[in-house]
């Protein structure tokens, strides 16, 4: 931390400006904008490198915009300091947790032997009260990624924060400027009273429900096929800006975060989503920006307006602002119940028009499974559908790249036309038919839907972004930039079910919590090339992360440059393959990254086998 | 029984129906349409018309370089062709791809293809018949970094980009990839490679409390649904019936208390109930334990029930009851919440009690014993807390009106309600 022999070219500033880079940036708390009344937790981080790194697990009173309340904080901020690594170095990071209680760290989305993970439980034994942890390592890769706590619920409460490494060779998206941009959500409710809420409430956290006087394009019909499901088309988040104010870089919408830049320089902005339960839709009005790297891994430029960015998920985009003038960075929540939001601007103080909240939105039959999946499909339909969706001519004929899915499975006769397609499917489906899950699957009353017609929808933008007006990013639009190594075609396939209970709060894979599998975990030869398949039976979106390892999503693009990620978004009612190369041996953690989703039991250990045969 | 639920909860619902008037009715509720019948997609169900001949083990098959529609099968190994088609099905031919898909392969018909054209990458150096696991040894792996990357060169044109138009390629189907356990090599039982870094004591500890967060956990909950005051002919009176239970998500214990009655009086009814909940299905426990009696003559009733939530959103409580005299009772309670606004909330609630005999002793006849239908009105202050005003209609029906009538007491009574649910 006191040596940054990598600060070339003097990045990073947001660190510099908003977290008080203690030596370089020796400014006072006020004159980083942080609000003297807080007590002990600052907002924003410090930036720490080198071959040694400390980090210290503790605990403080965080506040922003009004709200207050407890927050673990490593290195005395909230996100934790940003750890910046080069490609090719050794580093150990000592780890000390100063807390009461067990703690831990989990590097998201580095490779490194299993032992370092950081997953009590599955990869250690947790970091003890007053105990220091010590992972070393060498670092393998560069790029974008994050660290949280995996203990309990702490991630929720402020344990985490940003992970740069940068290349060893040059940076092909090189930028004058290089920000972290680190979405998370601060709430001053005790996370396990979260959990309870959502565990005893009814859509505790939902204030966007249908009602007798609600706005939605809703018939009364559909509102009748919702009530008879047991559903509610507005389950988008679980828990939503009632009482979850968005952070940037830990800063509230109230709380001025300013980003710098010259107009004309290339800025690059690596946005983590770092939040325990939230997805984003991120864009910059004013602003195009090209995207040029998904979960660290470099891909090729796509250049778009905005983007949805999953929980655990990492995208960066360049921006090059040529005006002198402010422009928002907007974080609206998936389900619009709030915004996080900073300033990228050429002049402390200058201020961009910061956009309403748009309209919530609701599920659609494609999020029910029941395939169709056009999105323009919206229950009720009140967007003019759009007509003539023959499954015949989209075919194959180039479908429009915001087409969502290519439904090559026949929806009853492909013949049929938006808005009357809804209930039509509708009339005599059974949400729930477990004949067609394969027998791994346990049916029991944490199962309440199966997706009879799941789709791929990896050309879908999520949820609420289908009808925009503007550029929305997909996941077929992600082409890697360096060709991928393994390129065999996968020796076996396998199907996981995403599972749940939306009214029970029950989560889990193939119907079995992790309590019930927690011997038996999902297994891989060393270096086996095996096609995941996951298929989406509930109505929520899932982002799923391996631990340990990149795989590539089946998105389209041919196998050399098939997307590498270690989190993938599996939309409601759908599936999404992708393939994976088994070879860091060990025990991983694989879970639905919505924190009170793997709470609830939504986890498995994946057992990759070591190259000798032995036991890893 | 079914008859008199059914009634009931038309009963209830027909308020809330009726409300919808407003939103005109977009869509006529079409006949059923033909269930589309994707065939069960674990069903293998390859055209075997089209079917060629199975690799042999360990034939070594080179991919095709070329887009040839004809797929190279996967390559088979002999373990997983005994439990999963292998067998490609007809020709997937892009050209004409839309319509004919079949449904039901061993994998989905949508699953990308990986073996498309992949113009100038060497894949053909890459042997897939030598995968074989068995035969795979550790080394083999590095046989990646021979593989031509080099060549490679990003900027090299995606032939799927050039039919979509840009960079977005349709997922294309593939010959299927068998679905398989793994193969032995992946080793077996539980995940323990900690251990042997950590020890096993310290990596028991750990893997218990993580089990235990991760799905383990148990929740307590207490609700008073109705907790009011009641203004009515007559001495005023009160109710209160409350609930709650601790446990996990499929077996919990379950608590139930209620009773009414009229100021300066002893109470007419008073009860409590502990009972076992076991998750039946996604929204339905079914319940079982005891019923204590606490106001009029001492009875103890065994009771069996289910409570969960109905098609529509209606809150069902139904329970029968056998008491310690031989009497059989039942009780059916139904809720709905209609919301007004996020926070004003409608609740039309109905209970029916039934006896299977006359219980002279507690003024039942046989047959339905009491209507109650009622409508609450509440805001919630929060989620926890909301008070409420209402109005119930109460009715001794049959042979309980005539008890009733004999002891002087209305059989028919209208009470109009005000109290506070709330729960935590």
């Amino acid at each position: 931390m006191l040596n940054d022999p990598y600060d070339r070219r003097s990045i990073l500033r947001a660190s510099a400006l908003f977290g008080g880079l203690a030596l370089t940036a020796p400014m006072p708390a006020w004159a980083r904008g942080a609000n003297l009344a807080h007590g002990t937790v600052r907002q924003g981080f410090d930036q720490v490198s080198g071959a040694s790194i400390d980090l210290a697990i503790g605990e403080g009173m965080f506040a922003t915009g009004g709200r207050v309340g407890h927050a673990f904080a490593v290195n005395g901020s909230v996100p934790g300091p940003l750890i910046r690594l080069r490609e090719g170095q050794e580093v150990t990071l000592n780890v000390t947790n100063n807390l009461a209680i067990d703690s831990s760290i989990h590097w998201h989305g580095i490779l490194l032997p299993f032992q370092f993970d950081g997953v009590p439980g599955v990869s250690f034994p947790g970091i003890k009260p007053g105990e220091t942890y010590t992972a070393a390592f060498k670092v393998r890769q560069n790029g974008t990624y994050w660290w949280h706590s995996h203990s309990g619920l702490q991630e929720q409460a402020g344990h985490y924060g940003p992970i740069v490494v940068d290349p060893a060779g040059a940076d092909p998206y090189a930028a004058d400027r290089d920000y972290v941009v680190l979405l998370s959500e601060f709430t001053p409710m005790h996370p396990h009273s979260i959990m309870a809420k959502l565990k005893k409430g009814d859509a505790y956290f939902n204030h966007q429900k249908t009602t007798l006087t609600d706005d939605y394009p809703l018939s009364a019909a559909d509102r009748l096929m919702w009530g008879k499901m047991r559903m509610m088309p507005t389950d988008i988040l679980d828990v939503s800006g009632s009482t979850y104010t968005y952070l940037l870089n830990g800063h509230g919408p109230d709380d001025n975060h300013e980003l710098m830049f010259r107009p004309g320089e290339r800025v690059r902005l690596r946005f983590i989503n770092g939040s325990a339960m939230s997805f984003f839709n991120i864009r910059i009005p004013g602003l195009a920006m090209t995207v040029v790297a998904a979960d660290g891994q470099n891909i090729r430029p796509v250049e778009i307006d905005e983007f949805q960015i999953g929980t655990a998920e990492t995208y960066d985009v360049i921006v090059e602002p040529t005006r002198e003038q402010a422009f928002a960075i907007v974080a609206e929540a998936m389900d619009r119940s709030g915004m996080g939001i900073a300033m990228l601007t050429p002049a402390a103080g200058m201020r961009a028009a910061v956009p309403a909240l748009r309209e919530p939105i609701l599920l659609t039959m494609a999020d029910m499974g029941m395939g169709g999946g056009h999105g323009d499909m919206q229950m009720g339909g009140a967007p003019a559908a759009d007509p003539a969706m023959d499954h015949a001519a989209m075919g194959h004929t180039p479908a429009p790249a915001a087409k969502p899915d290519d439904a090559m499975g026949d929806m009853a006769g492909g013949d049929m036309a938006g808005g009357d397609m809804a209930m039509r499917s509708m009339a005599g489906m059974n949400m729930r038919d477990t004949s067609m899950l394969p027998p791994q699957v346990k049916v029991g009353p944490g199962l309440d839907m199966v997706a009879m017609n799941p789709q791929d929808r990896t050309g879908y933008p999520g949820l609420g972004l289908d009808k925009v007006d503007h550029r929305v990013l997909n996941y077929r639009q992600l082409s890697a930039l360096e060709a991928n190594t393994d390129r065999r075609t996968p020796s076996r396939a396998m199907e996981i079910h995403l599972t749940g209970n939306m009214e029970r709060f029950m989560w889990s894979f193939d119907g079995k919590k992790f309590a019930a599998v927690s011997e038996q975990p999902i297994r891989f030869a060393y270096d086996e090339r095996v096609r995941v398949k996951l298929i989406n039976d509930t109505m929520m979106v899932h982002p799923i992360h391996l631990h340990g390892h990149f795989f590539e999503v089946v998105n389209g693009q041919d196998p050399a440059h098939q997307p590498r990620k270690h989190t993938v978004n599996v939309q409601p009612g759908s599936s999404v393959t992708f393939d994976l190369t088994a070879n860091e041996p060990g025990d991983w953690a694989f879970h639905c990254h919505l924190l009170f989703h793997m709470h609830a039991g939504m986890f498995q250990i994946v057992t990759v086998e070591s190259p000798t045969g032995a036991s890893a | 029984m079914k008859t008199l639920i059914t009634i009931l909860m038309l009963g209830v619902a027909s308020p809330a129906l009726a409300q919808h008037s407003g939103h005109t009715m977009t869509m006529p509720m079409p006949a059923p349409a033909k269930k589309p019948a994707p065939a069960p997609a674990k069903k293998p169900a390859p055209a075997p018309a089209k079917k060629p001949a199975a690799p042999a083990k360990k034939a070594a098959a080179p991919v095709k370089k070329a887009p040839a529609p004809v797929r190279k099968p996967a390559p088979a190994k002999p373990k997983a062709a005994a439990q999963a088609p292998t067998t490609p099905t007809a020709a997937m031919d892009h050209g004409s791809m839309g319509e004919a898909m079949p449904m039901g392969d061993a994998m989905d018909p949508t699953m990308p293809m990986d073996q498309m054209d992949h113009g100038a990458m060497d894949h053909g150096a890459m042997d897939h018949g030598a995968m074989d696991h068995g035969a795979m040894d550790p080394a083999m792996a590095m046989d990646h970094g021979a593989m031509d990357h080099g060549a490679m060169d990003p900027a090299m044109p995606m032939d799927h980009a050039a039919t979509g138009g840009d960079a977005m390629a349709m997922p294309v189907p593939l010959a299927p990839i068998p679905l398989a356990p793994p193969p032995p090599e992946a080793g077996s039982g539980p995940a323990r490679a900690a251990e042997a870094i950590y020890g096993a004591e310290a990596m028991r500890e750990a893997r218990e409390a993580l089990k235990h967060d991760t799905g383990g956990q148990s929740f307590a909950w207490f609700m008073a649904d109705r907790a009011e005051y009641r203004a009515r002919q007559g001495r005023d009176g009160y109710l209160w019936d409350v609930q709650g239970y601790y446990g996990g998500d499929i077996d919990k214990f379950w608590f139930k208390s209620e009773g009414e009655g009229s100021f300066g009086e002893k109470p007419e009814q008073a009860e409590v109930q502990a009972l076992w909940s076991h998750a039946i299905g996604p929204w339905f426990d079914l319940q079982a334990g005891v019923r204590q009696d606490l106001a009029g003559p001492d009875r103890t009733h065994a009771v069996i029930g289910v409570q969960g939530l109905a098609p529509y959103l209606f809150d069902i409580d139904a329970a029968a009851f056998l008491s310690n005299k031989g009497d059989v009772t039942a009780r059916i309670e139904a809720e709905y919440d209609q919301r007004i606004t996020q926070r004003l909330i409608l609740q039309p609630r109905g209970e029916v009690n039934l006896a299977a005999q006359d219980i002279p002793a507690l003024g039942i006849g046989a047959g339905i014993d009491s209507l109650e239908l009622g409508v609450r009105l509440r805001y919630e202050f929060a989620r926890e807390f909301a008070p409420y005003i209402g109005v119930e209609q109460e009715w001794k029906l049959g042979g309980s009106a005539d008890f009733a009538r004999a002891a002087g007491h209305d059989p028919s009574v209208t009470n109009y309600v005000a109290g506070v649910r709330f729960w935590f």
